[in-house]
């Protein structure tokens, strides 16, 4: 049996309620699956359990808990309910045990080895390349195939935008005011705590912009790619090389990630802002992550993101360049690391083999954390980003 | 003369061949237990002694090594034999020479010697000849490298592979199924020759692939028939080479369909379907959208008994129910 608990849907996050279940009590449930919506500061999310097996003991709804409060038990594959299996031989007890009694009783004595992991979700090949190239997570779609398998059909079906769950119930939408509480506690915290370093480099745009050009001219319209997924896409290829930037610093200690999920700052209308993620931005296919960005923008201001999306970020990614700025020196966003910050894209002069050149310019900010990098760590950092940016064709 | 029948049996199809053959290469002769005053075991060969003579319809005593030794040093000097082996049970008793001799000979001459020797067989269960008669070996023959392993399942392939066969300088093994000779079929007109290469669509569909060769062909087609009446739309591809084989054609059909069952009347351990579906698995797993199946033989030496024979050969039920394990339900 395990404890299915109140995530914390950020850093900033203390208390949130459930507002709606999606299963009911007895429903097996497999790992990823989104099981309730809970209303936070930053509005309605779908909440996400990696456990696999039955849920119970659901939570009552619309009432504030905290975070790790007790949301639901999941009882695991294999676990049955009844009394300590006949096989295992009751060992003599070695001291009197008033213990035992509190004790659950699954948590089995005497177990040698660990148990087979279960088996993972059937995903077909056929499913699991095409996910892939969508840049969907299949392992939580509900499969149709023989056996229950996920199947291509199942992961193109889920790919579609009109994927909306029919007639759920409206959502609250974020509050403002709570919002914009939630990011002045997490921002104080931020520059409190987090002894930021700043960094910028210019970056020639010439090759990336040229290739887009051309590489939207083969896309539908509805298909074509932004600068910004290029952007997204280098970031994350880059930070590969330099796990000191892509991590989370929480009680004193940093862990550095191997996965590297790119939290995309979102403004929304109204004010406010959230950051989710995109998950492995580093290993997806351009036309996939800007899918799943149109996706992620439009999900985090009409509501609808997923727990993991909230919890997930190793690395802040701010986009401000459509608001004309020149570049942006960011507020790392806490547990992270580092935020990486664009401005807008200008034709500028440029040196170039001895000659001053019309060139178009992206200026590339680091801001981070010197408690686990240093500035020299975070140069390299932007020059790889500015390499992986003139090689369009490779990212 | 007139023009043959356009509808014949397959039986008919191998004997206008072979009839054909004759007529067109003064060095062909057919060499073979019971072809000349008996007719073939099967009747392939009937009316040919009368036609052609005793010097090319040669009866060949009960000695399979020694008959298809002379055939290979015939092939080798120069003559085109037309070698018929009662079934390819009895084969095996000639295994040596067609593997150790003609599918080597051309290769350890460096190319100097060529073995143009066709080799005819009738192969598979289903007329109750018991063990000793009725198993299916061509997926063994497969096995060799040198050789060239003919499958026909229509009446077009029993017609037109065997000048192929001879026109090529490699020995050629032809396995013709007990159960197809009475089978009939139709001659295209415009059809006059054919290769020893390619695989072919006898049925298109959307849903499932199924891949098979001789007799196990009609039984696919009439599978997917039953399959149409459920909705669900099956491919059927006829093999008609296991050596060559052709992969493309297959791999093509795959990446559509996303789904394969390989239907071989074989026994499944170590057979063609195996390595059919070892190919897939290494070169074309990504376009899989569900577990390979293959449909075989019981691995049991082919029964006697009717009903036991039925149930140790593959069936039109047991294809159907394959490709309804791998495709998901509709609704």
């Amino acid at each position: 049996m395990a404890d299915f608990t109140m995530p914390a849907l950020g850093a900033d996050m203390e208390t949130g309620k459930v507002v709606e279940w999606l299963v009911k009590a007895g429903d097996p449930i497999r790992r990823g699956d989104v099981v309730a919506v809970v209303e936070t500061h930053k509005g309605a999310i779908d909440v996400e359990c990696f456990l696999d097996g039955v849920i119970g003991d659901l939570a009552p709804l619309d009432q504030p808990l905290p975070v790790g409060a007790l949301l639901a038990r999941v009882r695991g594959p294999g676990e049955v309910d009844s009394a300590v299996p006949a096989a295992v031989p009751a060992a003599p007890p070695l001291a009197p045990a008033p213990a035992a009694a509190a004790l659950p009783r699954t948590a089995a004595p005497a177990r040698a080895v660990e148990p087979p992991p279960a088996s993972r979700a059937k995903l077909s090949p056929a499913a699991r390349r095409r996910a892939a190239e969508l840049g969907i997570q299949a392992d939580a779609l509900r499969g149709s195939g023989a056996d229950g398998a996920v199947t291509i059909s199942d992961v193109e079906h889920a790919a579609r935008p009109e994927r909306a769950t029919p007639a759920r119930k409206t959502r609250g939408g974020f509050d403002p005011a709570l919002m914009r509480q939630a990011i002045a506690a997490a921002m104080a915290r931020s520059k409190r705590e987090i002894p930021h370093y700043y960094l910028a480099e210019p970056v020639p745009m010439r090759r990336a912009l040229d290739w887009l050009r051309d590489a939207n001219l083969q896309r539908p319209v509805t298909g074509r790619l932004l600068p910004a997924v290029l952007l997204l896409k280098a970031v994350a290829l880059a930070l590969r090389e330099f796990p000191q930037l892509n991590g989370s610093f929480e009680q004193g200690a940093y862990r550095a990630s191997a996965a590297v999920h790119v939290g995309v700052a979102v403004s929304l209308r109204g004010g406010g802002l959230i950051a989710p993620a995109l998950h492995d931005a580093a290993d997806k296919p351009l036309d996939g992550l800007m899918r799943e960005l149109a996706d992620l923008v439009k999900r985090a201001r009409a509501g609808g993101l997923r727990s993991s999306e909230l919890t997930d970020p190793t690395v802040t990614v701010t986009h401000l360049g459509d608001q004309g700025v020149e570049s942006v020196q960011g507020v790392i966003y806490p547990p992270q690391v580092a935020l990486v910050g664009f401005g807008r894209i200008a034709e500028r002069p440029w040196v170039d083999a001895g000659a001053v050149v019309a060139m178009p310019l992206l200026t590339a900010t680091l801001a981070a954390d010197h408690r686990v990098s240093d500035g020299h760590r975070g140069a390299l950092f932007l020059a790889r980003l500015s390499e992986w940016l003139q090689q369009p064709e490779t990212l | 003369m007139s023009a043959p029948p356009l509808r014949l049996s397959y039986r008919e199809a191998c004997r206008q061949a072979i009839r054909d053959a004759l007529r067109a290469d003064a060095r062909s002769f057919v060499l073979g237990e019971d072809v000349g005053k008996y007719g073939g075991c099967y009747g392939v060969t009937k009316g040919l002694l009368e036609e052609f003579g005793a010097e090319r319809i040669v009866d060949a005593p009960l000695a399979e090594n020694g008959f298809t030794g002379l055939a290979i040093g015939a092939a080798l000097a120069g003559l085109r034999p037309l070698l018929e082996v009662m079934t390819c049970n009895f084969s095996l008793l000639a295994l040596d020479q067609i593997m150790n001799n003609a599918a080597t000979l051309p290769h350890m001459s460096g190319g100097q010697f060529a073995v143009p020797l066709v080799v005819r067989m009738a192969t598979g269960g289903g007329r109750q000849l018991a063990a000793q008669h009725s198993h299916s070996l061509e997926g063994w023959y497969a096995h060799i490298p040198g050789l060239k392993v003919a499958v026909p399942a229509t009446v077009e392939d029993a017609r037109f592979m065997l000048a192929a066969a001879l026109a090529d300088p490699n020995p050629v093994l032809i396995f013709e199924h007990v159960v197809l000779y009475n089978a009939e079929g139709q001659l295209d007109p415009d059809v006059s020759a054919v290769d020893l290469e390619h695989a072919k669509l006898r049925r298109p569909g959307r849903d499932a692939t199924l891949v098979t060769y001789g007799n196990s062909l009609p039984k696919c087609l009439a599978a997917a028939e039953l399959l149409a009446r459920d909705g669900i739309d099956a491919e059927v591809i006829d093999l008609r080479m296991l050596r060559p084989l052709d992969m493309p054609a297959i791999v093509e059909s795959v990446k559509r369909t996303r789904r394969v069952v390989i239907v071989d009347e074989g026994w499944k351990s170590g057979s063609i379907s195996a390595e059919i579906a070892a190919r897939l698995a290494e070169d074309s797993l990504y376009e899989l959208d569900a577990p390979i199946k293959r449909v075989c033989s019981r691995e049991v030496p082919v029964p006697y008994a009717a009903h036991m024979e039925e149930a140790a050969l593959p069936s039109v039920a047991g294809i159907a129910e394959a490709v309804r394990s791998i495709v998901p339900q509709r609704g």
